[in-house]
């Protein structure tokens, strides 16, 4: 094993605050992609062949409407596009900016086996909910007569907004239990900061809510301020849309030492800032995981002025969760991605992490992933976990027990239409088991909407 | 290389790209820019009557499709707005300059015989080549009685070209408005006041878009707006059968056609030719564009016909024409079928949907690998081509022959045709 030799001794780590100027914290965190005008949308718009049962729609989780909303977009009509867009996912202006197209509707484009490019969809989707969202008319959902049944949804995040907006379309009265000061979930506390720049992600909220009948409790956290059975016992129905507030450890010796940190947290204190100027910067990051997570947490250390950032998988390119075009912005944000490099230990100095080792990896012939024995260090002054989230049961628990199945990945274990195992009781959204996707999310917690709207109505 | 000379009624310019009457052709300024770029020949902008009319703005509409401007052009402008003395100048200074190329002044002035000849004496001083009767223009001169007021009277047509011939030595070009029910009456009627050569289409009328906030037609004028005179690649289908009508019809006695109407690239100008144009006239592609695009065009056509073995226009004049028909004259017996190219499409579904919904329920679907595979069923086809043209890939769907081993058979010689049963 080589020994870590060059690495900085303790009184040189190098973890600064105010790392660029204001103007700069300005452009990086800017908007990624800047919007289409009018002129250039309808150009894009007039791409779009209508396809007869567009594979488009079918790779979308909410199934949205996509070749009708762009021919409207064609037209002039915007604001019915944003509509044909709003009616499938009320969160379609978030989705626009955040979801992973080239996995989802713009990788079914048809015009991608025809020339290569498929039609720019979410450019398209954000153009048409932007120029809802500039008008004095914007809302136009509507809630139909009152039915005097109280439903309880436990998060704000997507899926739990989703299916909020949804039965209180169908005039049905929400109160939302929020452990946080805002709404918006993941949206306001974990997307990359330059795809939701401008406060959109509460401007969307803010819209959500203006349909009306729903009411949000913040700080009321499942399991400390409110349980299971008190909701079970004064709604008429319950929504879990609790998200995944665990984090998988490295299990290596030394996690807890300073300048460890976990990459969710981390964005949380970016999205949440006043002033980016205060956050801690280190010179040289690592960063460990290979999906979006991690490189969000890589682009924006980067963004904030870090000098040398290595993102660190243990498997190869083939195997990361992170899309191609994730990959790319963060290789053009000059972020260096090593794969097959497994965590083996920290390094620290009078408590603070200074290095961190890896082993080279491989896959066995079994398929299994062993090292091979070699190791690196490299100098890192930080280092972020970014190896993926899990769900926390307890909130569901009484006593240690769980109170509702769960999957054997941990989730909350639910049927086609949401309904857990537990009566009355339906989840959505990532802490059931899915694609872990804002788009993912609103399409579980209006599939339940749906499905508790149904189940009331039954009931009579 | 091919030789793109071009000789119509006498004229005898180096290839057959002429800019039409409008204002590429409206002062000497853009004149020696258009020769400069290459242009073949001009129209020279319609001279009147002094003073000189005075235009409104704005002055031009357009019909943008799906992102693509300009698809169709509008215009309420009127003829020249400069003195004749002035155009006539530099008619001359321009002829004198560029010899080779062909110099046709169009002309519109009142429906009397003094009033042509006083003008055409003028005219014939400068040294150009031919002089073109604007019995086109749509709107505003025709209030006046002039344009197409004259070009919809077939008698009006045939004096005035007669006092032309009658008052000058020039070729006369007699150009047809096509805002008409037939365009054969004005050709044959141009050919009875014994024209050189016809030119058409002059504009069509049009309102090309309301203004939904005005309550107006474009283009809108101080809140109200006039029809005017549509142009542009829209115009070229009307455009082409009109000349094809002309150039089969016995009483036009193969009278020299100068082709004009959405002329926009080299191939546009070879099917022209192929239904019979001499030369061909050009003004929208060139307000678009501006006059390089004659490159593309001398190039193009060049090309072509070396590929083709044409050596010279005429090798090819007229070719397409021979082959018009009416519909009685086609063969009922010709069968062909749609057939999809597997490998080649990518599963839009436009054919499907179109035959579905809109023609003959000929084309099924099937799930495969969760894709929609789309096939023909040949006994319902009746190969009508909606599929093949909807298809967004080039090839994808063509129309193949079925050999029915049966002969070319009109509907007049058609045992289903009605007629025939009688006589039988
Ligand atoms: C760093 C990061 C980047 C991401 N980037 C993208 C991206 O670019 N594109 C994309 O599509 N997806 C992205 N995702 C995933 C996406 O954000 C989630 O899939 C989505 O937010 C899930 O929505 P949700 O409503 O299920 O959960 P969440 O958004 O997590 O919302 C859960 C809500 O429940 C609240 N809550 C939790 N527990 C309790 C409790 N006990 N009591 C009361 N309230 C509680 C939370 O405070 C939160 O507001 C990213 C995720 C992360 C972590
Ligand atoms: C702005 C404008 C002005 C025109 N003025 C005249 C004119 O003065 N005399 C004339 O004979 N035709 C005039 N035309 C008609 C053109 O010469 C030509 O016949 C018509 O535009 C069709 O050709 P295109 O499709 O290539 O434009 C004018 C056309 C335009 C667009
Ligand atoms: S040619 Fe016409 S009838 Fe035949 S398959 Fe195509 S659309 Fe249908």
């Amino acid at each position: 094993m080589s020994k870590p030799a060059e690495l900085p001794a303790n009184n040189d780590v190098d973890i600064k605050t105010g790392r660029l100027t204001q103007k700069q914290y300005e452009e990086n965190f800017g908007d990624i992609h800047p919007p289409l005008d009018q002129n250039n949308a309808v150009i894009e718009a007039s791409r779009c062949y209508f396809c007869f049962d567009a594979p488009c729609v079918a790779a979308c989780p909410t199934s949205i409407d996509i070749p009708l909303f762009i021919r409207k977009i064609s037209t002039g009509n915007a604001k019915g596009a944003a509509k044909t867009i709003l009616e499938a996912n009320i969160m379609g202006g978030a989705c626009s900016r955040v979801c992973p197209v080239e996995e989802l509707c713009e990788q079914a484009c048809v015009r991608n086996t025809q020339s290569e490019k498929p039609v720019k969809i979410g450019q398209l989707q954000r153009f048409a909910t932007d120029e809802l969202f500039a008008r004095k008319d914007a809302q136009f959902f509507t809630r139909k007569k009152p039915t005097g049944k109280k439903i309880a949804v436990v998060g704000a995040g997507p899926a739990g907004l989703a299916c909020a907006h949804k039965l209180a379309q169908e005039g049905h009265d929400i109160t939302i239990f929020e452990a946080k000061p805002k709404a918006g979930g993941l949206n306001e506390y974990g997307i990359a900061a330059y795809k939701v720049p401008d406060n959109f992600a509460q401007k969307e909220v803010d819209y959500i809510l203006s349909v009306g009948g729903i009411k949000i409790e913040f700080g009321k956290s499942l399991g400390k301020d409110i349980t299971l059975e008190a909701l079970r016992k004064d709604y008429d129905a319950v929504f879990l849309g609790l998200g995944l507030a665990g984090v998988n450890a490295l299990g290596i010796d030394g996690e807890d030492i300073e300048g460890v940190e976990d990459a969710v947290d981390y964005i949380e204190a970016l999205r949440t800032a006043k002033d980016k100027a205060k956050l801690p910067v280190g010179r040289r990051v690592v960063v460990i995981g290979g999906g979006n997570t991690a490189i969000d947490i890589a682009i924006q250390i980067k963004r904030l002025g870090a000098e040398d950032v290595t993102l660190a998988y243990r498997r190869g390119p083939e195997h990361m969760s992170a899309t191609e075009w994730e990959c790319e912005l963060a290789q053009t944000n000059d972020v260096r991605i090593r794969h097959w490099s497994m965590p083996k230990k920290l390094v620290s100095a009078g408590g603070h992490v200074t290095g961190i080792t890896f082993e080279h990896s491989k896959l066995d012939s079994n398929g299994k992933l062993t090292g091979t024995g070699e190791t690196y260090t490299l100098p890192a002054d930080q280092v972020f976990k970014a190896i993926g989230q899990t769900f926390v049961p307890s909130p569901l628990q009484d006593n240690g027990k769980d109170l509702l199945q769960l999957t054997k990945k941990g989730r909350i274990d639910v049927d086609a239409d949401g309904a857990t195992s537990l009566s009355g009781v339906w989840a959505g959204g990532d802490c059931t088991e899915g694609q872990d996707l804002t788009v993912a999310a609103v399409a579980g917690g209006k599939k339940a909407a749906i499905a508790i709207d149904r189940a009331l109505r039954e009931k009579k | 290389m091919a030789d793109l000379t071009c000789k119509i009624a006498g004229v005898t310019s180096p290839n057959p790209f002429w800019l039409a009457s409008a204002p590429p052709t409206d002062k000497e300024y853009n004149v020696v820019r258009a020769f400069e770029a290459g242009w073949g020949g001009v129209v020279w902008k319609t001279l009147g009557e002094d003073p000189p009319v005075v235009n409104v703005s704005s002055r031009y509409g357009a019909t943008h499709y799906n992102g693509t401007k300009i698809m169709g052009f509008n215009n309420i402008e009127l003829i020249t707005d400069r003195p004749l003395d002035v155009n006539l100048k530099e008619i001359e200074r321009v002829k004198k300059n560029w010899p080779d190329r062909a110099m046709v002044v169009s002309l519109m002035v009142p429906c009397n015989e003094d009033a042509w000849q006083k003008i055409l004496k003028r005219v014939e001083t400068t040294g150009c080549d031919a002089i073109e009767l604007n019995f086109g223009c749509p709107h505003g001169m025709s209030e006046r009685q002039m344009g197409s007021a004259v070009g919809q009277v077939p008698e009006y047509i045939r004096d005035v070209t007669s006092w032309c011939k009658k008052h000058s030595d020039l070729p006369v070009f007699v150009k047809l408005t096509p805002n008409i029910t037939n365009i054969l009456y004005p050709a044959r009627a141009a050919v009875e006041g014994g024209a050189d050569a016809v030119s058409l289409i002059n504009t069509i009328n049009s309102i090309t878009a309301v203004n939904l906030d005005v309550m107006a037609p474009e283009p809108v004028v101080n809140g109200v707006g006039a029809h005017g005179g549509y142009c542009g690649p829209a115009v070229k289908p009307i455009a082409l059968c009109m000349i094809a009508e002309i150039a089969r019809d016995a009483a036009c006695k193969s009278v020299p056609i100068s082709g004009i109407g959405g002329i926009s690239t080299w191939r546009d100008a070879a099917e022209f030719i192929a239904l019979g144009s001499g030369s061909v006239q050009v003004c929208t592609a060139a307000m678009h564009h501006g006059f390089k695009i004659v490159e593309e065009m001398t190039d193009g056509l060049s090309n072509w016909m070396d590929e083709k073995g044409y050596k010279t226009l005429d090798d090819f004049r007229g070719l397409a024409a021979k082959n018009f028909r009416n519909w009685n004259q086609l063969d009922m017996n010709y069968d062909i079928k749609a057939k999809i190219d597997p490998e080649k499409c990518i599963n839009c579904g436009l054919c499907h949907i179109a035959c579905e919904d809109t023609s003959h329920q000929a084309i099924s679907v099937a799930k495969q690998d969760g894709k929609n595979v789309f096939t023909v069923v040949d006994q319902d086809c009746v190969g009508c081509n909606l599929c093949m043209h909807v298809c967004p890939v080039d090839g994808c769907i063509t129309m193949n022959r079925v050999d029915n081993g049966k002969p070319y058979m009109t509907w007049n010689e058609d045992p289903r045709n009605p007629a025939n049963k009688k006589s039988a």
